[in-house]
């Protein structure tokens, strides 16, 4: 019964989803108030329907409720309630049902949060919002109704893929799709703006805000998903270059040339056509990554729906969304007045240079994502592309992008100073080469361009600082006068410093964890030592356990570094009955300077007794999310700024303390 | 016109160029995996018998007429579920199987099939996976299709079932018999 009603609610839902998609956008065009006012309160109440629809389907998974063929599926009575409630995005229907609910949510959002939105900009907005949550609704409706209900009913479900049966990955999906989802109020936004044909600082600074949102939320949900698969997989890596892994971060990359070249239109009203370019991309990556995940046509380890009507469908959708705002970009953009000019050393030449680099890093990442089905399509045969190309043409991109990282914010806009900007970050050049050398000689006889990889990240590191000290002229005015300036200083000002600090933390962590990784794999019987990085670990031997839903094995071991106790390592390894499969348990040993990373193997055919054991030493490997956290710590900060929450009038008494610092604000 | 104004449809036909191949793709299954040992010789490799009685497998035995390999395991569930398929081709339509019993522990092996019966030739023993290495195998069950010279033709991945049968393997087999 309760299942029936979320099925009905999400029906109610789709055609409250078209009434908002055409209403109010024929409203906006008449000039007709009435029909404009309809937006909001259609927006309310489709976010109501797919929420009573997403609690229903929530109800059956924590009551195990098997006659619904979606729940027979994918849960199991056995399950820790956490995994019965993650198992609901646990799989295809459920995931797409997260996927409309965050959409709808964005639209509730707006609608409540709009209140200085000009009305038919509102409107419009709302009316895109709405037409893409038409579309993802039907996709439910028709092709992947989780409200399905299944006759016999099964005594017991299938359970959830063991792998998927972690915390981490319970809060994953839901953090990915804020971001994903998120970027369609930017789309929304952009596309609205094509329809009016005006694009103004008022404009960005509605956009803004929602792309920061979602930009913070993909960031942590990406950061997540690397964190789970280094502890989860037990293959000691923490970024694979896996299809579904690009997904995540091409609209991540046009995420940030996003908010960076919104920042642009904002301040100096240039670039406007670009932003709506970068708008429009940044979700249609967040479509193109769910089409590819949910159709199968790259194949992944994360693609666990793979049929090819649904990808069909979702195929549809996506060249309605984004061949539909494509053409009304070529035919409206070209209108778009010219914003103001500057010259190239100028702080919008940093920011055009960000774009760049990113659009150029994204279209790598892009092509070698898609290179085998490119491939695969004019007969060319099954390939796939892995870390060497990534790293090959990734990589290179990102070197001048952080060293002019550096240098950007320094610059002041219309015209800046390079020659002063680079005088004032002689301290960051000093760090880069002091920690380049230091680095060298640490680990002489490593990677030769790690230790300069280090100076970058500590050359950037140091010049964000260098600017923050700039802006509230630390040691140049007093310390009360700095203090009143630090107080001053505008929030986005700070999640920016912050931002770029974070960025400087990951790099670092990447790099570590790159060049001076140690892996040692060894067969072991007990009483067996195993060396690596300096740690010596005595192997205990295994013992057999029982969890929740699952029994155990773990293989016990001591560390020891020169002969001192350092710590005791458990490595398990769980097998699940319901669906039958084996999961990895890393033991790790986390500190500041590196993770000591054991997983254990099946016995070693070989040598009876014996067990596989894998050891890895990443060093500074934990840098990586600490720094992501760090980079959304600063977008979450900028977010909190009064100029995006009361808008235009307070703009000029927030920029008023920086104003006295010179031409920089 | 504005020559620059070209410069605006560029995204659009970007996509378009994208879309079309995401359609192309669409069209084809990802599952089918290429073997790059079709049409090549078996490869060499000789394997212990699993049931008293009945042979073991090796290069050799594998030639003089057209039979199948399936590669299996007790513990491996749509190995089950293939199983009756196998059966039948095997009695109906008189095509040797032979199997090759994948990281299995050999008295798990026989109780499997004295439940579910034995449709097999020759059954070799391939308890640490070398064997199955290299014919190219990466998880069970898989059934290669061999010629009468020895050679591998076709290679099915995942269990084989009735449509399978009837839409390739046996087309497939009377296409060489021939």
């Amino acid at each position: 019964m309760i299942a029936e009603l979320g099925h009905f609610a999400l029906a109610l839902a789709l055609a409250l989803a078209l009434a908002q998609g055409t209403l109010p956008l024929i409203g906006a065009q008449r000039g007709d108030g009435v029909w404009i006012a309809l937006a909001k309160p259609l927006a309310q109440a489709q976010f109501l329907c797919i929420a009573l629809a997403f609690a229903a389907l929530t109800h059956a998974y924590v009551t195990s409720d098997f006659s619904l063929a979606n729940v027979a599926r994918n849960s199991h009575s056995a399950k820790p309630l956490i995994y019965k409630i993650s198992g609901v995005w646990g799989n295809h229907e459920g995931s797409m049902l997260l996927w409309v609910l965050i959409l709808a949510l964005f639209g509730f959002l707006v609608a409540i949060a709009g209140r200085n939105l000009p009305p038919a900009l509102g409107a419009r907005v709302l009316a895109i919002q709405g037409l893409i949550g038409a579309g993802f609704l039907a996709f439910i409706l028709f092709t992947s109704n989780p409200f399905e209900r299944v006759f016999p009913v099964p005594v017991d479900g299938n359970g959830l893929n063991p792998i998927l049966q972690d915390p981490g990955l319970a809060i994953h999906p839901p953090f990915l799709y804020l971001g994903y989802v998120g970027f369609s109020i930017a789309f929304a936004f952009a596309v609205a703006a094509l329809i009016e044909g005006r694009v103004d600082p008022a404009w960005a600074r509605w956009v803004r805000p929602w792309t920061l949102g979602a930009w913070c939320a993909l960031t942590i949900g990406i950061a997540l998903g690397s964190y789970w698969a280094y502890y989860e997989l037990g293959w000691g890596g923490w970024w694979f270059w896996d299809p579904v892994e690009n997904a995540s971060f091409m609209p991540w990359l046009a995420g940030t040339a996003l908010l960076h070249s919104a920042a642009v239109v904002e301040k100096r009203e240039a670039l406007k056509s670009w932003t709506i370019l970068l708008a429009i991309i940044a979700f249609s990556l967040s479509l193109i990554g769910t089409f590819l995940v949910r159709s199968g046509v790259l194949t992944s380890v994360h693609a666990f729906a793979t049929d090819p009507a649904r990808g069909l469908f979702i195929l549809m959708l996506l060249v309605a969304a984004i061949g539909g705002s494509l053409t009304l970009y070529a035919v409206r953009a070209p209108q778009l007045k010219l914003g103001g000019l500057f010259h190239p050393i100028s702080r919008e030449g940093g920011m055009v240079l960000n774009n760049l680099l990113l659009s150029t890093a994204l279209a790598t990442v892009f092509l070698g994502t898609l290179y085998p089905l490119f491939l695969d399509a004019v007969g060319g045969g099954k390939v796939s592309v892995g870390a060497p190309y990534f790293n090959a043409t990734f990589v290179p991109i990102m070197v001048p992008l952080v060293a002019a990282m550096a240098v950007g914010p320094l610059l002041a806009w219309k015209r800046g100073d390079l020659a002063g900007a680079l005088g004032r970050l002689k301290f960051a050049f000093a760090a880069a080469v002091a920690v380049t050398l230091t680095v060298f000689a640490l680990t002489w006889g490593g990677p030769v361009l790690a230790p300069l990889a280090m100076g970058l990240a500590a050359w950037l590191f140091v010049a964000t600082l260098a600017d923050y000290a700039e802006r509230i002229q630390l040691f140049r005015a007093p310390l009360g006068e700095s203090l009143r300036r630090a107080r001053n200083l505008p929030r986005a000002s700070y999640g920016m410093t912050v931002a770029h600090a974070g960025m400087a933390v990951a790099i670092a962590g990447m790099v570590g964890a790159s060049a001076w990784r140690v892996e040692v794999v060894q067969a072991a019987r007990p009483g067996d030592v195993v060396e690596a990085a300096g740690f010596a670990l005595r192997f205990d031997g295994v013992h057999q356990s029982k969890g929740p839903n699952y029994t155990l094995e773990s293989g016990g071991f001591t560390v020891t570094r020169q002969g001192r106790f350092i710590t005791r390592l458990e490595a398990e390894r769980r097998f699940f009955t319901d669906p039958p499969q084996v999961t990895t348990e890393a033991a790790i040993r986390t500190t500041a300077l590196g993770d000591l990373y054991v997983a254990i193997g099946e016995d070693t055919a070989d040598q009876p007794g014996a067990r596989t054991v894998r050891v890895w030493y990443n060093p500074l490997v934990v840098w990586i999310w600490v720094g992501c956290l760090i980079m959304a710590a600063g977008g979450l900060l900028s977010l909190t700024d009064r100029r995006l929450r009361v808008g235009a009038p307070s703009r000029r008494r927030a920029k008023l303390p920086a104003a006295g610092a010179g031409v920089r604000a | 016109m504005d020559p620059w104004r070209l410069l605006y449809l560029v995204p659009l036909a970007a996509f378009i160029a994208v879309a079309g191949y995401f359609t192309i793709g669409l069209q084809r299954d990802p599952r089918t995996l290429p073997s790059v040992l079709i049409d090549k010789p078996v490869p060499a490799f000789a394997l212990p018998a699993l049931v008293e009685g009945k042979p073991g497998l090796a290069t050799a035995d594998l030639a003089g007429e057209v039979m199948l390999v399936n590669v299996f395991a007790s513990w491996c569930a749509p190995c089950k579920i293939e199983h009756p398929v196998l059966t039948r081709l095997a009695e109906a339509e008189k095509i040797p199987i032979h199997a090759i019993n994948y990281k299995d522990k050999p008295e798990d092996a026989r109780r499997w099939l004295a439940q579910l019966g034995d449709p097999y030739g020759r059954i070799g023993v391939d308890a640490d996976g070398r064997a199955s290495i290299e014919w190219g195998v990466y998880g069970v069950p898989e059934t290669f299709i061999v010629d009468r010279q020895g050679r591998i033709r076709y290679r099915h991945v995942g269990p084989v079932m009735p449509r399978d049968v009837e839409s390739t393997i046996l087309p497939k087999i009377r296409e060489l018999r021939r």
